[in-house]
């Protein structure tokens, strides 16, 4: 009930004139119509919410409380890196989010993660890219320093 | 390796990628034993596929074409697919199999 009302105040707030028609079937076309509405516009919702925060994480449960071991991980990999701050959406807590995100990034899995709007990858990604250092790298053209850069520089 | 009637998703992905991939070495591991899914499930997967296809393409592209040829698998009865793409020079070096994490959920 609640991603309904979700969904309808998105299509609301975009002005859409579309959600509003009555056609002559009835209701079938017109939830489909709403249906459709929404779920263009969550894909418009998130072409901002990927852009809004520097690191942006589609996952499983949240970071303090990940319901998934491949979403815990790019928890993990983030915090040892030092990058505890980021936007994060809970997939499992809105089943539109969760399919929307996949369309969105063209990506058949959770979890997701976005550096200043651009699709990174998943877990696989994420992990390979802090074991070959290039993680490090870009968190650097995000004006994030590694944690581990200042972890090294302890133990020289 | 002959096809397993009791396993249509594993052969399906085993296939594919070698059709798609010519590899010279490919794993497919079923690991939704690891999950919280019914025993017998095919929903989780990790897959190893080493190519020269791979040769000069960045990771997501190479995730991306393995999640091209598995798009009906993913669309349906696959909710989780750890990939590593690797070309033969990288699997040379690093000849290993990556570990999944622990189920959370």
């Amino acid at each position: 009930m609640n991603s309904l009302i979700r969904s309808t105040a998105r299509c609301m707030r975009s002005g859409a004139a579309a959600c509003l028609l009555r056609p002559a079937d009835g209701l079938v076309r017109a939830a489909s119509a709403r249906f459709l509405c929404a779920a263009a516009d969550l894909q418009k919702d998130l072409g901002e919410m990927v852009k809004k925060d520097k690191v942006v994480v589609f996952m499983k449960g949240t970071p303090a409380q990940p319901m998934c071991g491949f979403s815990n991980a790019v928890v993990q990999i983030l915090r040892m890196h030092g990058v505890d701050q980021y936007a994060s959406y809970n997939v499992l807590e809105d089943q539109e989010l969760r399919e929307g995100v996949k369309v969105f990034s063209n990506w058949p899995t959770i979890p997701q993660v976005y550096f200043n709007g651009e699709f990174v990858g998943g877990c696989d990604i994420l992990l390979q890219m802090h074991q070959n250092g290039d993680l490090v790298d870009e968190l650097k053209k995000l004006g994030i320093r590694s944690a581990l850069l200042d972890a090294e520089k302890e133990s020289k | 390796m002959d096809p397993d009637p009791n396993r249509p998703v594993e052969t399906t992905i085993r296939t594919k990628l070698t059709e798609k991939f010519k590899p010279d070495h490919l794993e497919v591991h079923n690991e939704s034993h690891m999950h919280a899914v019914p025993p017998g499930s095919e929903s989780h997967f990790r897959v190893l596929v080493v190519s020269t296809q791979f040769v000069g393409l960045p990771l997501i592209q190479r995730h991306r074409l393995v999640n091209e040829a598995l798009k009906e698998e993913l669309s349906s009865r696959v909710h989780a697919l750890a990939i590593q793409a690797k070309t033969p020079e990288q699997w040379g070096v690093d000849p290993a199999l990556g570990k999944s994490p622990s189920c959370m959920g």
